[in-house]
């Protein structure tokens, strides 16, 4: 027995260590193309071409000088992607969790029908509907418009989804009345009293819908054909063309200045982020 | 919890007001008419009135059955999808029974967490640029780290080939996203009831034992879950291959979404078969979304019988490993 038992330790100690070199060759795989991408955003084309170094070089600001001499504009993408992105968050976590709490507060004869719907419509993918909706928003003359891709950020099905469930775990219908006792009216309630409560779920779907509407391409590659109107992700598919065809350290420095926001925002939030994660998963 | 009074149901129609009036504006109508586009002969830059065709499915049949370019879409779409998840799940898995595992308890899961997911976070036309900067022919860093690893001789040109094309979009998708997949699974398991994991433990059951008669039965919701979800965004795959080849060696990476792209804004303004092509996809995530959607209702009685099975198991697990030993 005593045997059996010091076998099975030294087993396990042996499959911990191969658990611990997978797990950090799977981390160096996460790392690896992205440090390579900032390393050589600070490398010469004829360094770049001369082989691989995991070393930052010199040639940082002349890799900016020939990047921003041509079309790429950083700055004004990073701008655009952040009110795009700010807007269209802002509308979906507020809109998002005013339905919920239509759906979880009140007790209204279409609640359930509409509640269904909503599960129904969590999945359609805005490919399906993007050649009606390019053709309207072209009747609309809102094509390079910011609206287009702001607006219909209000309905987020998938979201209201996530509110609902927290609010029917969180509200306890005592607070609304006594609110309604005081003489509160139920827009009050919801902006005062509820908004506030919701915060920790409102946190959380912010991140995502901020890092979605972000990462966005379909949609503004679609509608955004002035260049001043780009967004970073239809930035990117500049690089790829044949304006900076050999200028590799200019390439993979617009590459980093597109992802350095996002690393930044994921350092800083990752624990959240990691959060969100498992109880997106886990929503029932 | 819920309040019965009359006076105030009212507002749960008003507050439900905005959602219904964005979705009605910005999701049925755009689908409705993408429809009905899809039925015409809308061609050209010039907007011109609708007009029905004599045989309102002809787009339908050119693309089914006409049109080599947008058959291959869909099976390249499925190939890479099954390419990237079946080494995502089975990846993610393996971690989640890793990480799990009480008795092997892995340090720093934090960390490894934090960074497997990161790819999944940062914008994924970046990461298609990179990869194709990364796969550079004659001097790109893979060519050069193949070589002065010393795995090849001559600098390849790995984008040129279709296979090794197709399984550097798969791979970038699944890099992406076995990260994801596995924190879901994990919070999946963190969600088991632990007194199923303790009683199988103090009976004697091992880690396999575990993982395969409790953990992954007390998963197949979730995993459920995660397959379609993953189906409904392969399904729609687009920053991806758009930005690393822009479909090609050959068309080899040319996706239904890109499909869509290609036939109505890229000089070809062919808005009825973009139209009919997304309805086509439309219909495909919809049966799969019906799916979803009727495997995640009434569940809870089928989980009390899963519950009880999984006791009756582990017991059963327990008793033939106490034999054993």
């Amino acid at each position: 027995m005593e045997k059996v038992q010091r076998s099975e330790i030294a087993g396990r100690r042996i499959s911990k260590t191969i658990i611990y070199i997978v797990c950090i060759l799977l981390s160096v795989l996460s790392i690896l193309p992205f440090w390579i991408m900032f390393v050589n955003a600070t490398r010469s084309t004829p360094e770049i071409q001369s082989g691989l170094s995991l070393l930052p070089s010199t040639h940082l600001m002349s890799n900016l000088h020939v990047l921003l001499d041509k079309s790429f504009d950083p700055v004004r993408g990073f701008l655009n992607s952040f009110i795009i992105s700010s807007c269209a968050t802002i509308c979906t976590v507020y809109f998002s969790s005013l339905t919920a709490y239509g759906l979880v507060a009140y007790n209204w004869k279409m609640r359930q029908p509409f509640f269904t719907f909503i599960m129904c419509v969590m999945m359609v993918p805005a490919q399906a509907s993007a050649i009606g909706f390019y053709q309207f928003m072209y009747k609309l003359h809102w094509t390079n418009s910011f609206l287009p891709l702001i607006l219909p950020a209000i309905a987020a099905p998938a979201v209201v989804f996530f509110m609902r469930q927290y609010l029917l775990a969180t509200l306890s219908i005592e607070i609304v009345e006594a609110a309604r006792v005081d003489g509160s009216g139920e827009f009050k309630t919801f902006n005062r009293i509820i908004l506030p409560l919701m915060m920790p779920a409102i946190a959380t779907q912010a991140i995502f819908a901020f890092v979605g509407n972000w990462n966005n391409l379909f949609m503004p590659l679609i509608l955004l054909t002035q260049k001043e109107k780009y967004t970073m992700p239809v930035m990117v598919s500049l690089l790829r063309g044949d304006i900076y065809k050999t200028e590799f350290g200019s390439i993979y420095l617009g590459l980093a200045l597109t992802a350095l926001p996002l690393f930044i925002v994921y350092f800083l939030l990752s624990r959240y982020i990691i959060a969100g994660v498992a109880l997106g998963g886990v929503k029932e | 919890m819920r309040r019965k009074g009359v006076n105030y149901s009212k507002y749960g129609y008003i507050f439900t007001l905005p959602f219904v009036l964005a979705f009605l504006i910005f999701s049925l109508y755009p689908i409705l008419y993408t429809a009905v586009i899809g039925f015409t002969d809308m061609k050209g830059l010039i907007p011109k009135p609708i007009h029905i065709l004599d045989n309102p499915f002809q787009n339908f049949k050119d693309l089914l059955f006409d049109n080599p370019s947008f058959r291959k879409s869909l099976i390249n779409t499925g190939i890479l999808w099954i390419v990237n998840f079946i080494p995502q799940i089975v990846l993610a898995l393996l971690l989640t029974a890793w990480f799990t595992n009480r008795r092997l308890n892995i340090k720093g899961q934090g960390v490894f967490k934090v960074l497997l997911y990161m790819p999944n976070i940062i914008t994924a036309s970046t990461i298609a640029v990179l990869f194709s900067s990364l796969f550079a022919y004659p001097m790109g860093p893979i060519n050069s780290l193949f070589q002065q690893l010393g795995w090849i001789d001559a600098p390849v040109y790995f984008l040129q080939d279709k296979t090794t094309a197709r399984g550097i979009v798969a791979f970038i998708q699944f890099w992406m996203w076995y990260g994801n997949t596995m924190i879901v699974l994990i919070a999946g398991v963190m969600g088991i009831n632990p007194a199923l994991f303790e009683s199988a433990a103090i009976d004697g059951a091992n880690g396999f034992q575990i993982f395969f008669r409790i953990t992954l039965p007390s998963l197949r919701t979730i995993l459920l879950y995660t397959l379609i979800t993953s189906m409904i965004g392969g399904l729609t795959m687009f920053d991806i291959p758009q930005l690393f080849l822009a479909g090609g060696p050959d068309d080899s990476t040319l996706t239904t979404s890109m499909f869509i792209y290609g036939q109505a804004f890229k000089g070809s303004y062919m808005y009825n078969r973009a139209a009919a092509a997304s309805m086509i996809m439309f219909v495909i995530a919809a049966v799969l979304s019906g799916l979803l959607f009727y495997l995640m209702r009434d569940r809870g009685a089928a989980k009390m019988r899963k519950a009880q099975k999984a006791i009756l198991k582990s017991e059963k697990a327990a008793a033939a490993a106490a034999r054993e030993v």
